[in-house]
């Protein structure tokens, strides 16, 4: 009898509270701005963050408010730019395209060309290679092949070629630059899609250091800078970077000119 | 029990944080800033207050009188986590403000041991609906004091050259610790020896 009781005391409680919530729920319920419901299922839902807000949602409320700008969504690219602007009723001057940036590995370090300072072995994962001096390789800037990038991928674009490099898929790439924030050494960075050169080295030691711990590192020689000032490379401490926009039809010469071969057509 | 002593058992002697053990995954979780410490000291101090009350007359209105007294904790949860809900639902009605400011800690709250804790106490101790009332909110004080003490110790603690391995919520646990060795100053006699009893 006392058995029945409860359960039937337990059970009243539960119908009760559940009803009652359902009720209030619906009296209770809190009207959404129609644009907030119209931007959150065309967003890509991946929640990123590279926005600069908490997730797709919060960006999409920050928008309908006018609080932010459209455009700030990578993944979402000019397709989304489009979409937003029909349902905010802005117009958006195609003119100021922006161009699309995809996360390449600055480095082409290997077991053949770059020293290491110890055997790792341990968890597959660059952050606990990076806990032991900074990862197997000499050089401290260097991909550490381990594959983080790889596990933190959302849409399953970064891979390993046949020799072990890391290789991004730039079709598949949203630049949600997930991979940057996890790669301990930093030697992942966003780069303009069309760039047709890239200067593949992450290390800003001078060029002796370098010299010391890899073959292919870029040794700040400023070869491309000096002799081909139209090759679009600029030499910022000991490292050469590459800026399609500026003039650079010396490109090709200062690539061969390279005495470590770390400018790298793409 | 004077109504000043269960205030002071609860915010000092019995602090739910530092004595008694309860609430700790908030205290850690949401202490690493004061303005969220307080955000969350204030909903937990809400809820507990609340919870008693309704709690005690689940307990006195409809437990006893079945003689189902064991299905205190059950009845507790399934009470609390709705109230939880259902408080949210209100808050976001009435005070958007309020809710930005404490909506991402209450459900936090709904299985929050601190709050499910102080309802089982007020039976256990026999406190009538004013005592359980007090404690409730002394409860929540107390919840409130320590996570503001902690928060303002974790923000200090972020520019200290700590050890990289204790970085965190390591030194996080040690420093409450501490505290909580220090709490442990605060015992029975303080009452006794102020004649509240």
């Amino acid at each position: 009898m006392n058995i029945v009781m409860a359960i039937i005391v337990v059970a009243v409680l539960g119908g009760i509270f559940g009803f009652g919530l359902s009720f209030a729920e619906k009296r209770l319920a809190v009207k959404k701005d129609p644009k907030v419901l119209a931007l959150e299922p065309i967003m890509p839902g991946i929640n990123c963050g590279v926005c600069g807000y908490a997730g797709c949602a919060a960006y999409a409320a920050a928008v309908a408010l006018g609080e932010a700008p459209i455009g700030l969504c990578s993944p979402g690219g000019p397709d989304l730019v489009a979409k937003m602007a029909e349902i905010m009723g802005e117009k958006v001057d195609a003119s100021g395209e922006t161009r699309r940036k995809v996360a390449h590995v600055m480095c082409r370090g290997n077991v053949e060309v770059s020293s290491k300072g110890y055997e790792y072995e341990g968890l597959e994962d660059c952050n606990a290679a990076f806990l032991l001096f900074g990862g197997d390789y000499s050089c401290k800037t260097a991909c550490l092949h381990l594959g983080s990038c790889i596990k933190v991928c959302p849409t399953d674009a970064i891979s390993r070629d046949a020799e072990g490099y890391i290789i991004v898929d730039e079709q598949k790439c949203i630049s949600c630059e997930k991979c940057v924030q996890i790669c301990p050494t930093g030697v992942m960075h966003m780069i303009y899609e069309d760039s047709e050169y890239a200067i593949e080295c992450n290390s800003h030691e001078p060029g002796g250091k370098v010299r010391k711990v890899c073959t292919v590192g870029c040794i700040g020689c400023k070869i491309c800078e000096n002799k081909y000032p139209e090759s679009g490379c600029s030499v910022d401490k000991f490292l050469a970077t590459f800026d399609q926009t500026s003039p650079h039809s010396q490109i090709a010469d200062a690539a061969e000119a390279c005495p470590t071969k770390c400018i790298i057509k793409r | 029990m004077s109504y000043i002593a269960i205030l002071l058992t609860f915010i000092f002697i019995n602090n739910f944080i530092f004595s008694q053990f309860l609430g700790m995954c908030p205290f850690i979780g949401v202490s690493k800033n004061s303005e969220n410490a307080i955000g969350m000291g204030a909903s937990v101090t809400f809820v507990t207050t609340v919870a008693s009350v309704i709690t005690w007359a689940i307990y006195y209105f409809l437990l006893v009188p079945f003689s189902l007294e064991y299905l205190q904790t059950v009845t507790f949860i399934l009470v609390i986590a709705s109230l939880v809900q259902l408080l949210e639902m209100v808050i976001q009605k009435i005070s958007p403000a309020l809710y930005k400011a404490l909506g991402i800690y209450l459900p936090l709250i709904t299985t929050n041991c601190a709050v499910l804790g102080i309802a089982i106490i007020n039976i256990t101790n026999g406190y009538n609906v004013m005592e359980a009332f007090t404690g409730g909110l002394a409860a929540g004080l107390g919840f409130t004091l320590a996570i503001v003490l902690m928060s303002n110790i974790r923000e200090k603690l972020d520019l200290q050259p700590v050890r990289k391995a204790y970085r965190g919520v390591p030194i996080a646990f040690i420093s409450a610790g501490l505290m909580s060795l220090a709490f442990m100053a605060f015992d029975k006699s303080l009452i006794t020896n102020l004649h509240l009893v």
